[in-house]
């Protein structure tokens, strides 16, 4: 809470004015005229490339909010650092909060980092948006009221992924194997992929936990292999997904590959000729949506790339945190919450408008499967990727792939 | 059976930890440096093979990296090294901390974050059958080249002037000097030739795992718990625990997948345990 924003809410009249000052008297100093958020993405690491991504998209959209104006007629400034690991993640949102002169907190990408900040974001009572992290277990038993997730959850992954593989027939009595990434996000993604072979009658073989400083996958290829399954699943995370691909069509071995967890960045990495199968993903650059081409036309034109999902999520989020902040005419967390909590539907560049669930604060939105072009149509060397439909399809409830009431415990 | 097919798959990859191994243990064996920066020429070497490969192909970009980045280990010696021999050795594993962040930094800035992709050609690409037993083409290969390096700096050591000069260099510095025998010059090419091996190892696996900056921390602590294990100043040492290291790996992912990682450090504290100096570590007098 900043000074200036004192002046503006008194200006206005608000009732909450009192309440504010006395709430922070020992932040209420000559500060900025700055909406200042704190933002954490991983930038090394496993996860370091889609970080990188995160804050192209980030910078863009500051940029761009900056440019229309601001905020509320201020400008913001966003704070950005690297995460590290979980416990440097939430030591440096306490200090933003506290020494920064944060408003609210925003970012991530690893669901580790991602609980202990929405644990300092309950602790502080202030906003988390929490952005690219997908472990169920965060808007599940880990949530918390002042906590939103952008990101799509691991269940709505599996269930993109599932419904493509089950028009292919490659779900229905066949024998899985699945190798998963040994950290909480990994653990939930198998627990969703368990629960849909269960309710479609596929088995699971076996599964193998997988360090995330694992760089040769060989000795798990070659049990991969010992147990003969019909399709081999990738639970994994970052740049191990690419490692395992590149091994994988290396060994040559005749088992279809599929996963349900990937990052364009790490698919682009693996390279043409490598990449098969069937996978999930939240966005894609060739998104046929014309809002969407703008913006991909805009990064191209600023980063000479197209932008990864990692770099579209943050975008989006940060114009939705714009938008909320700006009709709320508050910087507020409480004031923030209870505008996203209505529901209110938002632009995130795609044919369906999403919306943050009230009752555990996901963004409901379509997800797709994609698949891989044949040999010798990419256009460019990020162009091998084929985008499958949206899902769910257009007359159903985009509620549907989403973890139900029943099966998600988050209480508020 | 199946054991069995982890235990050959584990020399195989042991032998990619060799060629890391090999030069962070000759140069710290000659020089007494711990050259952290040593996974930063690993590094160097995949993203110039990944650049050279779309000029010239990948079959010599995996040639000139390796003596591109050994010329940099020229400067690396020349420079920074050559400054460190008789300090105090918190001093060189500081300098090459700080490089190795340096280099990484470098790395981003001028190729990015993102990680590059490199393939390699379609020839080496599949499997192959011997007997039962499932290999990668692509890592047969690997191994080949290894054993012919291996081959080389044996020959270079034990069967000339040189070799003879490096040895008596590990063991007794001090006589070398009074026999008139200047050590730097030797140290020079002792240098280039572990940089090279780390830039070919670099290159080597370039296209079976993602060259991204961070590559080198992640192979620097393999390599120093190869290097600790199979004990200071023994090249055999370093071979044996580089294939120890890829087998005891593979056995353990075997049996417990998820603690395939930790088996490598497991064995190191029990080699420590037992045989501090290592499995064929010498006496060496200045390290005492």
């Amino acid at each position: 809470m900043t000074t200036s924003s004192r002046r503006n809410v008194l200006k206005g009249g608000a009732a909450l004015t009192g309440t504010l000052a006395l709430g922070f008297p020992a932040i209420v100093r000559a500060q900025t005229d700055k909406i200042k958020i704190g933002h954490l993405t991983p930038l090394t690491g496993f996860l370091g490339a889609l970080g990188a991504y995160a804050q192209l998209g980030m910078r863009m959209a500051e940029e761009e909010i900056n440019k229309a104006g601001g905020v509320m007629g201020r400008p913001i400034e966003v704070i950005s650092e690297d995460s590290v690991n979980p416990a440097t993640a939430a030591t440096k949102a306490q200090r933003m909060l506290d020494q920064d002169g944060a408003a609210i907190l925003m970012g991530e990408i690893s669901s580790a980092s991602a609980v202990t900040i929405m644990q300092v974001a309950a602790r502080n009572k202030r906003l988390y948006m929490q952005i690219g992290a997908r472990s169920d277990a965060l808007r599940g038993k880990n949530c918390n009221k002042y906590t939103f997730h952008v990101d799509i959850p691991n269940t709505v992954m599996v269930n993109a992924v599932g419904k493509a593989l089950q028009r292919d027939n490659m779900v229905n009595g066949k024998k899985f194997y699945t190798l998963t990434a040994d950290y909480i996000f990994g653990h939930d993604l198998l627990k969703a992929a368990k629960a849909f072979f269960d309710a479609n009658q596929a088995t699971l073989l076996g599964d193998e936990l997988v360090a995330t400083d694992v760089t040769d996958f060989s000795p798990y290829l070659l049990k991969v292999r010992q147990a003969k399954p019909d399709v081999v699943c990738c639970n994994l995370a970052g740049n191990q997904v690419t490692n395992l691909i590149k091994q994988y069509a290396e060994f040559g071995l005749p088992y279809p590959i599929v996963g349900f967890n990937l990052n364009t960045a790490d698919a682009w990495a693996a390279g043409e000729g490598n990449l098969s199968g069937t996978w999930p993903t939240v966005w894609h650059h060739d998104l046929d949506v014309p809002a969407s081409k703008e913006f991909v036309a805009a990064f191209i034109k600023k980063h000479g790339k197209p932008p990864e999902n990692h770099a579209w999520i943050e975008y989006i989020s940060f114009k939705i945190m714009a938008r909320a902040m700006n009709e709320t005419k508050s910087t507020d967390s409480e004031q923030l919450i209870g505008y996203l909590e209505k529901q209110t539907e938002f632009d995130i560049l795609k044919g369906r408008k999403g919306y943050f669930r009230g009752w555990d604060h996901q963004l409901i939105q379509e997800a797709y499967p994609f698949t891989v072009k044949p040999k010798g149509q990419a256009k460019d060397k990020w162009d091998f990727l084929a985008l499958g439909p949206a899902v769910p399809n257009a007359n159903e409830p985009l509620e549907i792939i989403n973890p139900t009431k029943e099966q998600n415990p988050c209480t508020l | 059976m199946f054991l069995l097919e982890q235990v050959v798959n584990g020399l195989v990859l042991g032998g990619y930890y060799l060629l890391i191994a090999l030069g962070l243990s000759l140069i710290f064996s000659v020089g007494g440096i711990v050259n952290l920066a040593h996974g930063a020429f690993y590094a160097f070497g995949a993203y110039v093979a990944v650049a050279l490969t779309n000029y010239l192909g990948f079959g010599p970009a995996i040639v000139i990296s390796p003596i591109a980045v050994g010329m940099l280990g020229i400067l690396f010696e020349r420079f920074i090294l050559r400054r460190f021999y008789t300090a105090d050795p918190i001093l060189s594993l500081l300098v090459t901390f700080g490089l190795a962040m340096i280099a990484e930094q470098l790395l981003r800035i001028i190729w990015g974050a993102a990680p590059l992709s490199q393939t390699m050609p379609q020839s080496l690409k599949g499997a192959v059958f011997i007997g039962d037993f499932l290999f990668s083409r692509y890592r047969l290969m690997l191994l080949a080249v290894v054993a012919v390096v291996l081959l080389g700096i044996w020959l270079l050591l034990q069967k000339t002037p040189f070799g003879r000069v490096v040895r008596a260099g590990i063991e007794r510095p001090d006589m070398v000097a009074a026999l008139g025998i200047k050590l730097q010059p030797y140290m020079t090419v002792i240098v280039v030739l572990g940089v090279a091996m780390a830039a070919l190892g670099g290159a080597l696996f370039a296209p079976i795992t993602i060259v991204h900056p961070a590559m080198g921390a992640e192979i620097i602590t393999v390599a120093f718990v190869v290097v600790v294990i199979g004990g200071l100043g023994s090249f055999w040492g370093v071979v044996l625990a580089a294939l120890l290291v890829g087998v005891v790996r593979g056995i353990t992912i075997h049996f417990a997948p998820a603690a395939g990682e930790a088996s490598i450090y497991v064995l190191m504290f029990l080699v420590l345990l037992f045989r501090p100096r290592g499995l064929l570590g010498e006496r060496i007098e200045k390290f005492e």
